[in-house]
């Protein structure tokens, strides 16, 4: 059975809330829904190639680069739909846009929202969705070496920010 | 460098909280992923969807592809397992999913209720290999309030000295009621063997009328 992936009902189900976390607080509430959807319809379109391969051994970390990756394509999208606006200063608060969503502590989760895209996943990553470092560097495609580094890099710009 | 460098930092404490309330995020995934996998079906992305239906015997896990239903489990079998024999046997890619198992929902509630004799729904033979498609093909034009013995069965199936091996097909119908494998009973009346228990065998022959001058009155 080592080779045999589960039912795709029982992967979304083992890891759903993982995905969740970690894009609500990567892209805000708002833009997790469709994040979360595309997402799980990347990982089953890719899911009967995994057989035999090294990531089916760590399907958490497979489904968490991928977030990772609509999490990037989300805040890019974001950014472009932020040009068309005339007013200057609302153009730079649209490429700068915090996650939609208003929680306590807001503030700290914008600072979260307008970290660079590796910082932030290793924050989110290692704060929300509670993963080692490795399981970080793989979700976001580096060395644990340079998981670590974002990691500390995210954590000092956020009490930069929390602090001022 | 370890794990966490400041493991008193208030930052982190909060960070660790998240940013919205446990239980409200826990229910917010579990109604996004119930949502993508209606999508997921209605979309035609998986190769399977299951779904558990109603039943006298309680509740039967379905389970259908693009051709139609391809598994109906008793309450008994372990649901788990049978996933996992689906997943291996024809794809991985499986959602629970209501919607493509409405029909038969409906077919099966108006069998049991007396009130059909034949079911219409499409069926998938991709769990029934050649020598067993024969023999359930034989079964499934049983009509309903029929019955036949094993030894006919596998003379109808073509092979009439194989009646063990024709029994050993009817016990592994993947699909039964559907297939009605119960409608096939030992020579001289007895009922034989069913997976799904000699009692519910008896019920639905009782449902159909089948007892009444056969068993009984040999």
């Amino acid at each position: 059975m080592s080779e045999a992936l589960p039912p795709f009902q029982r992967f979304l189900d083992a890891h759903r809330e993982v995905v969740w976390r970690f894009l609500v607080s990567a892209v805000g509430a708002t833009e997790a829904e469709d994040c979360f959807q595309e997402t799980f319809i990347a990982a089953l379109r890719a899911y009967p190639r995994l057989r035999g391969t090294r990531e089916r051994h760590n399907l958490r970390a497979w489904v968490l680069t991928i977030a990772h990756r609509k999490s990037i394509d989300a805040h890019r999208a974001r950014a472009r739909r932020a040009l068309p606006v005339e007013d200057p200063a609302q153009l730079q608060r649209g490429r700068d846009a915090a996650p939609a969503q208003e929680p306590r502590d807001g503030a700290l989760w914008s600072a979260v929202g307008e970290l660079p895209a590796r910082q932030r996943s290793a924050v989110v990553l290692r704060y929300v969705a509670d993963l080692p470092h490795r399981d970080i560097a793989a979700a976001i495609g580096c060395s644990e070496e340079a998981a670590r580094r974002s990691l500390h890099e995210g954590l000092t710009k956020l009490r930069g920010t929390v602090n001022a | 460098m370890s794990e966490t460098s400041n493991a008193g930092d208030g930052l982190e404490y909060v960070l660790r909280r998240g940013g919205e309330d446990e239980r409200d995020l826990r229910e917010q995934a579990s109604a996004a992923a119930r949502r993508l996998a209606a999508r997921i079906a209605g979309e035609g992305l998986a190769e399977l969807s299951y779904s558990w239906l109603d039943s006298p015997f309680g509740a039967l896990l379905a389970a259908s592809t693009s051709h139609g239903l391809v598994r109906l489990a008793f309450p008994e079998e372990d649901a788990e397992a049978v996933l996992d024999a689906l997943a291996q046997r024809i794809s991985p890619r499986i959602v629970e999913a209501r919607a493509p198992l409405e029909r038969a929902q409906r077919e099966l509630e108006e069998y049991f209720e007396g009130r059909r004799r034949t079911f219409e729904l499409a069926l998938d033979w991709a769990l029934i290999g050649a020598f067993a498609r024969r023999v359930l093909g034989v079964t499934y034009r049983i009509p309903y309030g029929g019955v036949l013995n094993y030894a006919q069965v596998a003379a109808g199936a073509g092979s009439p000295r194989a009646s063990r091996a024709a029994g050993n097909a009817l016990g592994a119908n993947p699909l039964p009621i559907v297939i009605p494998c119960h409608r096939v009973l030992r020579s001289g009346g007895a009922l034989g063997g069913y997976a799904g228990g000699l009692e519910r065998k008896q019920w639905l022959l009782e449902l159909e009328g089948a007892l009444e001058d056969g068993r009984s009155g040999r």
